[in-house]
């Protein structure tokens, strides 16, 4: 009894805190289900009067938003999956194969993270322009296949693999690729699940890059197509957050599922959004 | 064992072989697209390199700390630079804090359905900032905003958020706190956890009230995190770029109130093409994060 009002006036500040925290996305998918013009009505309304798919429709059929979902699929998938093998050979070799320089490599990539991406920005242009990868899917792609964070995570992770694991595979003749790709790489497959998460709700939600990279809105990803139309659709709260919702929706969906993975991925530690 | 010791040298020339391999990707691809355009960067800083530069790399003149001199003499940097400053330096120990405030909450003994909390906290930082934004840029709306209604019931006047020069840097913040907390949230939960009841305990039965138990106990335990989290919010936060640039019309307006040392980069640098220039401001951001990075370091080992 006497831990009841401390109990309730806790369970308030964390219920203001969550309502709080979710009206933002409440807000946008209501607004997403308006007519055309109920959003900038006065006195405004929380709720639709009557919900309708028209503004989705118009996404796709007009604005050809389905395609932008496309492209930001296509290069989410295609860096993850690169990501992961690049990185995965790398934090191992890290981790357990002794090669010379090892150390100070490894000790060079991790203080090379204090270097703000943008320094690269202006020069990464120029290089890419001169491989002809300026807007072009690769372009956005290439430039994040090796993130540092990920072979440090996964390095962490590997240290844990026994070595007399890998020598006794060794001892039967198998080659080191071979032991990489049927030990190694099933061992790792936890810290790999959460790095594939990171890697790919990066691509998905990253804007800067793509917008300096991409210039020809057919190949925009979501992010960069929607800042793109509010230039043009500011007065249509409706259709932008639907655009909105369309953009949230899969990473949201991911995270949900995947939940426990992506958490436990932070508190491991020395990750860098 | 044996065949351990007999297998040594000629395994670890292999294992050399392969490590070097193994690692050869990835180590190629942030040399070539990493560190090159990071030196790049330096030389970039020291040239008057522009549009002709673009179609022509040799029209390019080396202007040594030319770009520099003119940084210091453009009012529009030093704008850029006080607000990425106000930005860091209130929302980010803003942002440290409700994270802790979140994390204390979460993890006192009476709470239940802890993981729903979680997950609704965590929720707006797993989502693209873009949209994100976009969204926010319609609830600061003066009129028709949910901000506004919201202060509306408390019989507050309305704001002009992104319109007023004064208002449009705390909606940033407030709209970066919103979404970022999560993430500090649950470095700080994993180090809550991990300190032992029975120290609680032991300071209630000498006493100590619930302020002296968080001076005493919590913050101590939970130093090096704090550290950590110090240094990723500040480096994160000085490279601010999307929020301003969505919630604007990419303008950083009104009046500049907004403009952030990476927008002024961006604009210089990608709009108009000016990118010798822009290459030293991305420099000057470089020098700063490294040097606030030191600082907090250095702030931590001392207060050991």
């Amino acid at each position: 009894m006497r831990k009841l009002v401390p109990a309730l006036a806790l369970h308030l500040v964390l219920a203001i805190g969550a309502v709080a925290t979710l009206l933002p996305f409440a807000w946008m998918v209501s607004a997403s289900l308006m007519h055309r013009g109920e959003a900038s009505k006065w006195p405004p309304s929380f709720l639709p009067s009557r919900a309708t798919l028209e503004n989705y429709r118009e996404l796709f059929e007009r604005l050809d938003l389905g395609r932008c979902f496309l492209n930001s699929a296509f290069v989410a998938v295609v860096s993850t999956a690169l990501a992961l093998f690049i990185v995965s050979l790398a934090g191992y070799a890290f981790a357990k194969l002794r090669f010379p320089g090892r150390s100070k490599i490894f000790k060079a990539l991790l203080t090379a993270m204090v270097i703000p991406a943008q320094v690269a920005m202006l020069p990464l242009f120029l290089l890419l322009r001169t491989m002809g990868l300026v807007n072009t899917y690769w372009g956005v792609i290439i430039p994040s296949l090796a993130p540092v964070f990920g072979i440090f995570m996964v390095r962490q992770y590997a240290l844990s693999i026994p070595d007399e694991l890998l020598d006794a595979a060794r001892v039967d003749g198998a080659g080191e690729f071979l032991i990489y790709r049927r030990i190694v790489f099933p061992l790792l497959r936890p810290i790999l699940v959460t790095f594939g998460v990171f890697s790919f709700m990066g691509a998905w939600n990253d804007f800067m890059w793509p917008l300096i990279v991409l210039t020809d809105d057919r190949k925009y990803t979501l992010p960069v197509a929607l800042a793109n139309l509010i230039g043009e659709h500011a007065q249509d709260i409706e259709l932008m957050t639907a655009g909105s919702v369309l953009t949230v929706l899969p990473v949201l969906l991911l995270f949900l599922v995947l939940q426990r993975t992506y958490v436990e991925g932070i508190t491991l530690g020395g990750i860098k959004e | 064992m044996s065949t351990r010791a007999a297998l040594r040298p000629r395994r670890s020339r292999a294992e050399a072989r392969a490590g070097l391999a193994f690692v050869a990707p990835a180590l190629g691809l942030i040399v070539l697209f990493f560190v090159v355009p990071v030196v790049a960067g330096f030389l970039l800083a020291a040239t008057d390199f522009d549009i002709y530069g673009i179609g022509d790399f040799s029209t390019a003149r080396f202007v040594g700390p030319g770009n520099l001199a003119a940084l210091l003499h453009d009012p529009v940097f030093w704008k850029a630079l006080a607000n990425t400053f106000y930005f860091v330096l209130v929302g980010g120990p803003l942002s440290v804090a409700v994270s802790l405030a979140a994390a204390m909450l979460l993890n006192a003994r009476l709470v239940r359905l802890k993981g729903f909390f979680r997950t609704v906290y965590f929720a707006p930082v797993v989502t693209t900032m873009v949209a994100v934004a976009v969204v926010w840029r319609y609830l600061y709306h003066p009129r028709f905003g949910l901000l506004n209604q919201i202060l509306a019931l408390f019989g507050l006047p309305d704001v002009n958020w992104l319109g007023d020069p004064r208002w449009a840097m705390p909606a940033i913040i407030l709209m970066a706190v919103w979404k970022n907390f999560g993430y500090n949230m649950i470095i700080f939960v994993a180090g809550l956890q991990s300190i032992p009841t029975t120290l609680y305990e032991a300071a209630r039965v000498d006493g100590a009230g619930p302020w002296q138990q968080f001076r005493r106990i919590t913050v101590p335990a939970l130093r090096p995190m704090l550290m950590f989290v110090g240094i990723i919010t500040m480096i994160g936060y000085f490279q601010i770029f999307t929020e301003p640039y969505v919630l604007t019309g990419g303008t950083g307006g009104p009046l500049n109130a907004t403009l952030s040392l990476v927008m002024y980069m961006y604009k210089q640098g990608f709009r108009w093409w000016n990118i010798g220039f822009a290459a030293a401001v991305a420099l000057v951001l470089f020098v700063i994060i490294l040097v606030g990075t030191l600082i907090q370091m250095r702030l931590q080992r001392e207060r050991q």
